[in-house]
């Protein structure tokens, strides 16, 4: 489904990826794992098409295609998602006419007629009811006043109505606390499926303990350093970056 | 938030102001300029009863010997007032005037329907009074016998003027003296028509009623006059809407707007402005300044509700005069200025009764090489016992080449009174703008939502087709400011 080759990104001429490579399949789970400012967010926004972001060597093959030039709302409509690390406040926009907007945007790209009121609302009820959110929650602004845990469940919320092929979750475990975690992970689970892949940004075993990846990455500096399946998790947390890539 | 880069600001107005048609009827003028001639031959043309030629004769000399105003945040260049007509009539109408819709001239009638003005008797079912005018006459009144039934009226002033003339001499220039300011004063001396609204005590107007506005003719200056009535207990809701064809010079539109809110009674007026802005290098469009008060007595409340999508310059300050222990005074705005439109605009409360309660929230958004200013005054007089006033005025940037300003006054002269204010000013960010797009959303459908979201506690306001009509407007008028 994704296929990454030997990817260089720089941000206002500094590089940040040096030659990355990955390769996820449709129906796996990919844990990214790595210490702060390794790039993982770098590689979640460049995959979402961000401004900003420089391909200066590689390439993001998404299904067998080049995607350096589509539009970030292109790649949404392909099948991307990024649950946001730090997603922004919408004032004064409903979570309802948000995804009514979004939802609409990306039938409209299937040639598809916009969805009417009845048929929205029995579709986010039902994913708000996946993420046991009140129904009260889809009348409030997009985020505005929602905490840190709101907002990161309200994300794996927009990804369930949306259902992409591609789930990228950037930290989305953090802030959770544990029943929140739970109710997260259950729902990234109810959505795995065989047509469907997860790149699970993480620092934390914790989260993988829910949601059990194929294979575990760990990034450093730009490049990915290992890779393995989850047992490397576990001798991560024993032993921590450091030792870890030392005796590598 | 990042501010999106100046690069990315790269065009502007895709869609042309979609209202400027210009129609083809025959017009009868006053002699051009301005003299005691000319108020003359408007006060004859319109037969009206004598106290208005003194009304008008008093205005225009205290007209005359007053100077054009320019302390606005927005220049404009003097205006030649000798150079316009202050008379200016459909010809069809002002011979004889219709007394029904068959014999309007279909002309008219046509003009109305691109405006998609519901003067259809199906569409009146709907639930809207119209009251049209076009340049200086009003065309045609709907919906007036249902009304009349509860005593209500609702007519062109002129029609007022020769039916309840005592109504129209107690309350004309009451509020709005015919000397107020420059522009008050023209209208005073040269208004030909507007809307009349009185609501007899203790009922409740079950409909919006509502007045189209649109200048038609050339060099002619539109000064309409709108005077609105409610007796004790009694509640109405009014909407106004106005457009004008595209023309190269500049047009002026000075009305006058005075509400009368009787004790326990409640007045909603509700402004959707969409005056020919001018094109993209800032030539022609509408000078609108307009004077805009009420008073409010005992109990009574006033609301404005206004979104100013158009003209050139808006320049304009609907006040509430809080007269009456636990008066109730209202303003909620929203102002958008895109490529060179100037908008100096708020409100002010003036606080005389004991409980008085205002609350003011305005959204200025400005985009292109746009300069939009919130001024605003909230004062407190020393019998105002207990005075309460909350104001929140929010300034959306959209690109770097545009400003965005704001002037609050408080004057308090009481102290148990207590005055908030909050300000912010913002920019739609690159970061919101890619959350949005990451979904699926394009930046143009983007950017409409945030705007929608950012003035939701201002077309909240609004009755709901004229909120359906004001998010169209709003998304019209920064179509390509983004992206
Ligand atoms: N907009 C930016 N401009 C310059 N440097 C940036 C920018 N964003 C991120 N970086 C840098 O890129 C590196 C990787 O950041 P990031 O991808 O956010 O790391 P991670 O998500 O792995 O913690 C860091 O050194 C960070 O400082
Ligand atoms: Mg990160």
């Amino acid at each position: 489904m994704l296929t990454i080759q030997n990817l260089h990104v720089s941000v206002e001429g500094c590089p940040i990826l040096q030659g990355l490579n990955l390769e996820v399949k449709a129906g796996e789970v990919h844990a990214l794992m790595g210490p702060n400012g390794a790039g993982k967010s770098t590689l979640a926004a460049v995959l979402a098409g961000k401004e900003g972001y420089e391909i200066t060597e590689g390439e993001v093959l998404f299904e067998g295609r080049d995607i350096s030039e589509l539009s970030p709302e292109e790649r949404s409509h392909a099948g991307i998602f990024l649950a946001f690390q730090y997603p922004v406040e919408i004032p004064g926009v409903s979570m309802i006419q948000f995804l009514r907007a979004a939802l609409n945007a990306h039938r409209a790209a299937k040639q598809q007629e916009p969805l009417d009121t009845a048929e929205l609302m029995a579709l986010l009820r039902e994913k708000a009811a996946l993420l046991k959110l009140d129904p009260a929650f889809l009348s409030r602004s997009v985020n505005e006043g929602f905490s840190g845990g709101e907002r990161k469940r309200a994300e794996i919320f927009q990804m369930a109505v949306l259902e992409p092929k591609l789930c990228i979750l950037d930290e989305t475990d953090s802030g959770l606390d544990i029943d929140a975690l739970k109710i997260v992970s259950d729902a990234v689970n109810a959505l795995r499926s065989p047509t469907r892949a997860f790149l699970l940004i993480t620092h934390y075993y914790r989260l993988l303990q829910y949601i059990r990846p194929d294979v575990v990455h760990i990034l450093v500096e730009g490049r990915i350093m290992r890779s393995g399946g989850p047992e490397l998790a576990v001798e991560l947390e024993e032993k921590g970056y450091e030792a870890l890539l030392s005796t590598a | 938030m990042q501010p999106i880069e100046e690069d990315v600001l790269a065009r502007h107005f895709s869609r042309e102001y979609e209202w400027g048609f210009e129609s083809d009827i025959e017009q009868e003028y006053a002699p051009k300029g301005l003299n005691e001639d000319v108020i003359e031959f408007i006060w004859t043309k319109k037969k009206e009863p004598p106290f208005m030629l003194d009304f008008r004769m008093r205005a225009y000399r205290a007209w005359r010997d007053m100077r054009e105003p320019h302390w606005l945040n927005a220049y404009y260049d003097p205006i030649d007032y000798q150079e316009a007509y202050y008379y200016a009539a459909p010809k069809s109408i002002s011979q004889n005037r219709p007394r029904s819709l068959e014999e309007v001239d279909p002309e008219i009638r046509r003009i109305f329907d691109r405006l998609g003005i519901p003067l259809h008797e199906q569409e009146i079912l709907a639930g809207i009074a119209v009251d049209a005018v076009l340049d200086s006459v009003s065309v045609a009144t709907t919906y007036k016998e249902k009304l009349a039934k509860m005593g209500i009226i609702f007519c062109p002033i002129s029609e007022a003027l020769e039916n309840y003339p005592d109504l129209v001499k107690r309350y004309l220039g009451s509020v709005v003296p015919y000397n107020d300011n420059f522009f008050a004063a023209l209208n005073s001396a040269v208004f030909s028509d507007g809307s009349f609204v009185y609501v007899p005590k203790g009922v409740k107007c079950p409909i919006e009623l509502s007045t189209y506005f649109r200048i038609n003719a050339r060099n002619t200056g539109q000064f309409e006059r709108t005077l609105i009535i409610a007796e004790e207990g009694s509640y109405v809701s009014y909407l106004e809407g106005c457009t004008a064809p595209r023309r190269s010079e500049h047009q002026l539109h000075a009305a006058v707007v005075e509400l009368i809110a009787l004790p326990n009674s409640y007045i909603k007026y509700s402004t959707v402005q969409n005056w020919y802005p001018g094109d993209k290098e800032g030539r022609g469009g509408v000078f609108n300044f307009v004077t805009k008060r009420g008073i409010a007595h005992e109990n009574a409340k006033i609301s404005w509700t206004q979104v100013e999508t158009g003209s050139a310059i808006t320049w304009k300050y609907p006040s509430v005069i809080l007269k009456g222990d636990n008066s109730i005074g209202e303003f909620y705005s929203v102002a958008v200025t895109n490529n060179y439109q100037q908008a100096d605009t708020g409100t002010k409360m003036i606080h005389i009764g004991r409980n008085t309660r205002s609350r003011i929230v305005s959204k200025g958004i400005s985009a292109g090489k746009s300069n939009n200013t919130y001024r605003g005054l909230v004062q407190v007089l020393p019998s105002a016992e207990n005075a309460r006033n909350f104001s929140q005025c929010d300034s959306l940037l959209i690109g770097n080449t545009c400003g965005a300003h704001t002037f609050p006054y408080v004057e308090v002269k009481n102290p148990s009174a207590i005055v908030e204010h909050e300000a912010t000013t913002s920019k739609i960010g690159e970061d919101i703008l890619f959350y949005c797009n990451q979904r699926g959303i394009p930046t143009q459908e983007a950017v409409e939502l945030i705007i929608n979201g950012y003035c939701q506690e201002v077309l909240a306001n609004l009755p709901l087709e004229f909120a359906v009509e004001a998010k169209k407007l709003l998304a019209i008028s920064l179509e390509g400011s983004v992206g």
